[in-house]
């Protein structure tokens, strides 16, 4: 019952093939199998936003995505944010500008969130995006560079 | 988490025989199974996976009403335009739930199957006791630390509050689960504890729900949900209220009203003694604030919950009367 079983992933558009058990997470898979360490294991059970990525274009937590469930979806990382140059997304620079964070384990999960925020229209204001970013928590409370950075990349997205 | 086998189910009749099968669960979109079979609570032999099947994400609203497929989700339907014009308590109830990603991932028929939890349910290695997971084994809340535990509805084999929001707001306004051609209403899918705190659907084994429906009411129109909570956002209610007004032609007396309660009962849960006493009459503060303290008949607490038998009857007070100001 416990076999592995091959599973195609899509990941930053880099097409991957691993074997994994069936109750191996998405999470487990990037980080385990596929070495893409950017995606943040916080609390593991769907409380804290570390683990953020995009699934389909819409943001997702993968502690609590089966890597088999994500089979045939586009997923995006942290690791395929950036241009392939290396320029930073918009997101990616505010966060460097306004210092939105202090350990930094928490961003790569509230950069995913923003970037999806703002696509989602959810970043037209301070106590907006403090709603729509509540999924994702910082335990070393950077909380209000994070809005002033997700404000500031919101401003440059829409210009 | 112990291992599994994964089908990925094709159609749904394909769904309906492998979900049959024992030890099999449904996967839609994992936020409850997944995390409970983390904790340990839930041990699935078979993961059926029903997120690939098509067609079963549709959300059509007319005139009679909305008729929403189980694998919509609850993003896309608290984001639908038609919801929130003719239902916004839903669509309120559904932004007001969870988190952002939580939200794109579970769906609306999983909505209503994840589970009435406690913090107890959720840690069998340090409190094996549990009516819900092991029946008979007896309940670690009772006489524990139950500030979020349920004052309504309860039993002396559970107190475990029903989390949802959704299901609030649907039971006020008669909503129907689909499992294919049979139809339950909601007011009836959801089960007391009684004796049998494990059973808390009424689904049965190779039953699949393909979608829910919620008439088209004035009352659904003119609704809001008020959820108030320990924190603003990202958090279960402490107390919550689905109201939907329908005024007379003067515009004053109330013709309908629905009332349902969150985060104080085992279940979701109509307060139809607090819509009868109130129709018919004009809508006026201090009318409605007694009639507001109908809504906790019976209540019961265990010590730290009972300040929820204050806060309900206020949060159902001030949500009829936000409702009833908004012309």
């Amino acid at each position: 019952m416990t076999s592995k079983t091959p599973i195609h992933l899509t990941i930053n558009g880099h097409r991957h093939e691993l074997e994994v058990e069936p109750r191996v997470t998405l999470l487990d898979a990037l980080r385990d199998h596929l070495g893409l360490t950017g995606t943040k294991k916080g609390c593991d059970q769907g409380q804290c936003g570390a683990c953020t990525v995009h699934v389909d274009g819409q943001r997702v937590l993968a502690c609590l995505t089966l890597a088999a469930q994500a089979e045939g979806r586009a997923v995006t990382t942290i690791e395929g944010l950036a241009e392939s140059d290396g320029t930073l997304h918009a997101v990616q620079a505010a966060f460097l500008e306004q210092d939105a964070f202090q350990c930094g384990y928490c961003t790569p999960g509230q950069i995913m969130s923003a970037v999806a925020c703002i696509r989602e229209g959810r970043a037209g204001s301070d106590d907006e995006i403090r709603e729509y970013m509540a999924g994702n928590l910082c335990r070393c409370g950077a909380y209000p560079h994070i809005v002033a950075a997700v404000r500031q990349a919101a401003l440059e997205v829409a210009s | 988490m112990r291992d599994f086998s994964y089908l990925r189910a094709n159609s749904i009749d394909a769904a309906r025989q492998a979900a049959a099968l024992p030890g099999a669960m449904l996967l839609a979109g994992g936020t409850t199974l997944i995390d409970l079979a983390k904790c340990g609570v839930t041990e699935p032999e078979t993961v059926v996976d029903i997120t690939h099947l098509r067609g079963l994400d549709t959300i059509a609203v007319d005139d009679r009403g909305a008729m929403i497929g189980a694998l919509a989700r609850m993003s896309s339907v608290a984001d639908h335009a038609d919801i929130k014009s003719r239902f916004p308590a839903v669509s309120e109830a559904l932004w007001q739930a969870a988190s952002a990603q939580l939200r794109n991932m579970a769906t609306f028929g999983g909505n209503l199957m994840q589970r009435t939890r406690c913090p107890y349910f959720r840690d069998p290695a340090n409190f094996p006791a549990c009516n819900k997971r092991s029946p008979g084994s007896g309940c670690s809340a009772i006489g524990g630390v139950t500030r979020g535990h349920a004052v309504l509805g309860t039993s002396e084999a559970c107190i475990a509050t029903y989390p949802g929001d959704l299901a609030t707001a649907l039971v006020a306004f008669d909503a129907i689960v689909h499992l294919g051609d049979r139809q339950v209403a909601v007011d009836d899918f959801f089960l007391l504890p009684g004796a049998t705190p494990d059973r808390e659907h009424a689904i049965g084994p190779g039953e699949v729900i393909t979608a829910i429906s919620i008439p088209a009411s004035a009352a659904a129109r003119r609704s809001t949900y008020l959820k108030v909570r320990d924190r603003q956002s990202y958090e279960f209610a402490a107390a919550s209220a689905a109201v939907g007004i329908e005024f007379e032609a003067d515009g004053r007396t109330i013709r309908d009203l629905r009332v349902a309660l969150g985060g104080v009962a085992t279940r979701p849960w109509r307060a139809r003694a607090v819509e009868d006493a109130l129709k018919g009459k004009v809508l006026e503060p201090d009318a409605v604030r007694r009639a507001s303290l109908l809504a906790i008949e019976g209540a019961a607490d265990h010590g730290a919950n009972h300040y929820k038998i204050e806060l309900a009857p206020r949060v159902v007070a001030r949500a009829i009367l936000k409702v009833g100001e908004t012309a």
